[in-house]
C-alpha cells in the first residue's frame, strides 16, 4: 500500500539516544537529573524520619530498623553516592554559570573530577560511619 | 487585524524564567554547606540511639540549620522537578504534575519544620 502524503508518520527524534555514543558530558548531564529525582525521594524520607522522631520512640523504632536493614543500607549507600554526584555536579554547574570552564579540555577535567570526588567522598563517608560504630 | 506573528514580535520571552533560574542557583548555594552539615551529622550519629539523636536535634543550632535545610531543599526540589516535568510531559497532565509537585514540596517542607520544632520545644 502506498502511503498517502497526508499520512502522519512518527519520525525519529534527534538526538536518538539509542544510537548515540555515550560521552562523559552527556552521561553526567543525565546523571545529574536522575540523581536529582532520586534525591527528591530521599528528601521525603528525611521528613518521614523527622516526623517519626517527633512522634516518639515507638514510631521512630520501625523507621530506624528499616534504615538499618540490608535493603535500607544499600539504598542509603546509593543515596550517598547520588548526593555527592549531584553536589559536585551542581558546583560544576555553578562554575559554568560564571562563564568559566567551557573549553573542551576543562569540561573533561571537571567532569572526571566530579566522578572522582563523588567516589572518594562516598567511600570516606561510609568508612567514617563504620568507625562511628555503624 | 494582526497576524499571530505580529502579535508575538517584540514581546520576547515570558520574562519569568530568570526568577526560577536564579532561585534554583541561590537555593543550590545554600544547600552546599547545609547538606554537607547534614551528611556529617548523620555519619557522626551512626549507631546512636533515639535519646542521643533527640538530644542532638533539640539544640538550637541543630534545629535552626535543619529548618533552613528543609526550606532550601524543598524549594530546590520543587524547581528541579518542575523543569523535569516541563521537559518530558507535554499533555494537559503537565499542569497537574507541576501543581502536585509544588503542593507536595510545600507540604513536606512544613511537615519537616513542624516535626523539628516539636522536637526542639519538647520538654
Amino acid at each position: 500500500m502506498i502511503p498517502s502524503p497526508t499520512t502522519t508518520r512518527s519520525r525519529p527524534l534527534s538526538p536518538n539516544v539509542q544510537i548515540y555514543r555515550p560521552q562523559l558530558t552527556s552521561v553526567l548531564s543525565i546523571l545529574n537529573r536522575i540523581t536529582g529525582i532520586f534525591l527528591s525521594a530521599c528528601a521525603v524520607v528525611l521528613v518521614v524520619w523527622l516526623v517519626a522522631a517527633a512522634c516518639g520512640p515507638q514510631a521512630y523504632a520501625p523507621v530506624q530498623a528499616a534504615i538499618a536493614s540490608w535493603i535500607g543500607r544499600i539504598v542509603l549507600f546509593g543515596a550517598t553516592f547520588a548526593f555527592f554526584l549531584h553536589l559536585c555536579g551542581g558546583i560544576r554547574h555553578l562554575v559554568w554559570d560564571t562563564v568559566h570552564g567551557f573549553e573542551l579540555r576543562s569540561i573533561y577535567i571537571s567532569g572526571w573530577s566530579v566522578v572522582g570526588a563523588s567516589v572518594v567522598l562516598t567511600v570516606a563517608a561510609w568508612v567514617a560511619g563504620a568507625l562511628m560504630g555503624g | 487585524m494582526r497576524t499571530p506573528l505580529a502579535r508575538a514580535i517584540g514581546l520576547g520571552s515570558a520574562k519569568e524564567g530568570v526568577g526560577a533560574w536564579w532561585a534554583e542557583r541561590v537555593s543550590a548555594v545554600a544547600l552546599v554547606p547545609l547538606t554537607l552539615w547534614l551528611a556529617a551529622s548523620i555519619v557522626a550519629h551512626t549507631g546512636s540511639d533515639y535519646a542521643t539523636f533527640i538530644v542532638w536535634l533539640r539544640t538550637p543550632l541543630t534545629a535552626i540549620l535543619m529548618i533552613l535545610l528543609l526550606i532550601a531543599l524543598f524549594h530546590h526540589t520543587a524547581l528541579g522537578l518542575q523543569v523535569v516535568i516541563e521537559d518530558y510531559v507535554h499533555s494537559g497532565a503537565k499542569f497537574a504534575a507541576v501543581i502536585a509537585v509544588r503542593l507536595g514540596c510545600c507540604a513536606f517542607a512544613i511537615a519537616g519544620v513542624v516535626a523539628t520544632l516539636r522536637i526542639a520545644f519538647s520538654g
